[in-house]
């Protein structure tokens, strides 16, 4: 639960739903190319581990993932425009 | 219908205060060739296309187009935000700063207002298809134009990446554009309108 892994988690969200956003759009195009489907079936299973890790730990990137216990936690900074996170 | 993903596409963090870089940035937030237009473009124009496949990619870019947006924006912000009276009359940025404060708003580098003539929506597929993969080369040479002043390695980063995302945008449409002439008669692709016509199909 220390910084680093925090950063770390980040990370591989970050660089794994680019590499979905990438895909996304070759897929639009090339939407029987095997190798983007194999690749794409391989990064979303890495990322969905990222999010469900980071979202236990450091809270919700999605509205979805909300946790509701005892207060609304969402619209808590900081936000991603801050850079501070 | 959009959800918001609490993250950037490409991280921006910038330490060092620019209002004179911020004031040239801005445009590719509402300038003619910025972000927002790029994204109201694309998600007007879905309506007519009629290859799915086709509207699906003007989805899927012009709401990338919306993150891009975002980008955008917190680069102009980081670079203003904290700016003192005196920084920003000696940064140029005193006209912008009476009317705006230290808030966003769509405008071009030389002021202009964000307007949707910036844009097209023909209700053409090949019309539109052909804006747009110019509207993609407007935007990475405006990104190259602002990469040429730009010398913080914070600020440099993700211009880079959005310059790159240009150049995708721009081979995704060139793609596009084929699977719809695909659909025609290749001895005139120009003799029906395919989203008005429904007898154009070979």
């Amino acid at each position: 639960m220390d910084g680093m892994n925090r950063d770390k988690l980040f990370a591989c969200i970050m660089a794994t739903s680019f590499v979905m956003d990438d895909l996304r759009l070759f897929l639009d195009t090339h939407p029987k190319d095997q190798e983007a489907l194999d690749y794409w079936r391989k990064v979303e299973r890495v990322r969905n581990e990222a999010v469900k890790e980071y979202t236990k730990c450091y809270g919700p990137i999605s509205m979805y993932d909300v946790d509701v216990d005892d207060r609304w936690t969402w619209a808590e900074g900081p936000w991603p425009w801050e850079g501070r996170c | 219908m959009w959800t918001y993903e609490k993250r950037l596409q490409y991280p921006v963090k910038i330490t060092q205060c620019n209002p004179k870089l911020a004031q040239v940035i801005m445009s590719q937030f509402g300038g003619p060739d910025g972000e927002l237009a790029a994204s109201q473009r694309y998600l007007s124009q879905r309506y007519t296309m009629s290859n799915p496949k086709v509207a699906g990619l003007l989805t899927d870019i012009g709401t990338e187009e919306m993150a891009h947006m975002e980008m955008v924006c917190a680069i102009v912000h980081q670079l203003t935000r904290d700016l003192t009276p005196q920084q920003i009359v000696e940064g140029g940025f005193e006209k912008y700063y009476v009317d705006h404060t230290l808030g966003l708003w769509p405008q071009s580098a030389g002021g202009i207002p964000f307007t949707a003539t910036f844009f097209q929506s023909k209700g053409d597929p090949i019309t539109d298809l052909i804006e747009d993969m110019a509207a993609e080369q407007k935007a990475r040479t405006t990104y190259d134009n602002i990469l040429r002043l730009v010398h913080d390695q914070e600020v440099c980063e993700p211009i880079k990446f959005l310059r790159e995302r240009e150049i995708i945008h721009f081979q995704r449409f060139g793609e596009a554009l084929r699977m719809i002439q695909d659909d025609l008669d290749c001895k005139n692709f120009y003799a029906f309108n395919p989203s008005m016509d429904k007898e154009c199909k070979k």
